[in-house]
């Protein structure tokens, strides 16, 4: 039995495999609507966070399935204290398949090892989240159609994002691809990141302060939120965080086929006015992300369509 | 100074001078019943100064702690005051409850009864990794 705990649990040729199933449900979703019929999705989340939830649900009923399961710790028996193996042995006889987030990093391996159907992490704290990397993957994928020789852009805070580390980790095994690394020097891309994805294997990488020096360059741009309390002082997070503002003025520069992605919410680092620009891309982001959680609970539950 | 040769034991030699105590103790050995000498500070052609545990009795001891504090240690098994065995040491691929991990949103911070598991990550240098949030072993 396979879980998905880390984006490099699966292969090149899975994710593929997962990208060409995940298209194949948006052009004919009918064929897939019974797919997962008498089966059950437990979300069990540790921690509230609507959208993956949610997405996560909508997958399921797209596939036929059934969901259950609880949206935060406040209404679980986490809060009496009941250990994650416990709670994952118990709900094991009541689902088919779990999708898992929580607050401490690890969690949902501690799960992998007590549950006897698939565990899917939705989200372990500043760790691990393989289904938003997937669903990059795929918005990219079916946005430009293909991933060898793209120029990555990523802007914002590259220090604490999580996504924008399993990006690279995850785009970096593509021929070709090139990435920029825009962002204030305080929240540069850390050492091991760059050393293990980029120059280890040998990628052309650029590092720049200035989003639109390199903006002409880009194929996709993926922006990240620069948050104040990663600042050490209010005049430092002042003077910078405009730079970091994706606006129509900035975007003047860029190709005429790049996409803009960002992983939702967003609070201000995307002018609500690029919106309406046919390069933004956020919003079918998201859409992307219900079709290649379905591909991935097909192929956890190992179901053939 | 001179320990006499034991007849049926362990020799744990080229221990790096000043670390037999904290082998001694990270082993448990206080608890065996039979004769263990340490000795420390003893002078050595390849390591200037190290130190040699000796252990009285047939007893097992938990090779991957030894490995893991003493990576260039050698141990030899002694049978009728013979060595009969002299064993390679090398990093473990894993540790088992012997280093705690310091990462303070781990999941072993929380959860009862989980096992403390770091994986050799990098042979080179000896670095170890939590195998639930990845932080290295300080
Ligand atoms: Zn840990």
């Amino acid at each position: 039995m396979k879980h998905l705990i880390d984006i490099l649990d699966l292969s090149v040729e899975e994710i593929d495999e997962l990208i060409r199933v995940a298209d194949d449900i948006i052009a004919s979703p009918v064929k897939y609507r019974e797919a997962c019929k008498y089966k059950t999705l437990a979300t069990l989340f540790f921690e509230p966070s609507t959208r993956t939830r949610l997405s996560f649900e909508s997958a399921m009923l797209g596939l036929g399935g059934n969901v259950l399961g609880f949206s935060d710790s406040n209404s679980s028996s986490a809060k009496k204290g009941e250990s994650v193996a416990d709670t994952v042995a118990v709900v094991s006889g009541y689902a088919d398949i779990i999708a898992m987030r929580h607050p401490k990093e690890g969690a949902p391996m501690v799960a992998s090892m007590h549950s006897l159907i698939p565990i899917i992490n939705a989200g372990d704290g500043g760790h691990f989240h393989p289904t938003q990397t997937l669903t990059d993957l795929l918005t990219i994928h079916h946005e430009k159609g293909r991933f060898e020789g793209l120029t990555v852009g990523l802007c914002g805070d590259l220090k604490f994002g999580r996504t924008v580390h399993s990006l690279i980790e995850a785009m970096s095994r593509y021929q070709g691809v090139k990435f920029v690394l825009i962002s204030p020097e305080e929240l540069k891309l850390p050492g091991f990141v760059k050393q293990t994805y980029i120059k280890e294997k040998g990628i052309e990488y650029v590092q720049s302060t200035s989003l639109e020096e390199v903006m002409p360059e880009l194929d996709i741009l993926y922006m990240t939120r620069v948050q104040r309390e990663r600042f050490f002082n209010e005049e430092d997070y002042l003077r910078l965080k405009d730079s970091y503002i994706l606006t129509p003025e900035k975007l003047k520069n860029a190709k005429e086929d790049m996409i803009v992605m960002h992983p939702l919410p967003r609070v201000n680092e995307i002018d609500t006015r690029v919106d309406g620009d046919p390069r933004a891309c956020y919003f079918r982001q998201a859409y992307y992300g219900k079709f290649i959680r379905m591909a991935l609970i097909l192929k956890l539950l190992e179901v053939q369509v | 100074m001179r320990i006499d040769s034991i007849k049926n034991g362990i020799v744990i030699d080229h221990i790096p001078a000043g670390k037999a105590m904290t082998l001694y103790h990270m082993l448990g050995l206080s608890a065996f019943d039979c004769p263990v000498a340490v000795l420390q500070n003893v002078n050595s052609p390849k390591l200037g100064k190290k130190d040699i545990i000796k252990i009285d009795a047939a007893v097992e001891l938990d090779m991957d702690l030894v490995s893991f504090v003493c990576p260039k240690a050698t141990v030899c098994i002694i049978r009728d005051e013979k060595v009969i065995e002299k064993k390679e040491i090398s990093l473990p691929q894993t540790l088992t409850d012997i280093l705690v991990c310091k990462n303070p949103r781990c999941i072993t911070t929380t959860e009862q009864g989980i096992h403390q598991i770091f994986r050799l990550h990098s042979p080179d240098s000896g670095e170890y990794r939590c195998i639930y949030c990845d932080t290295k072993a300080k």
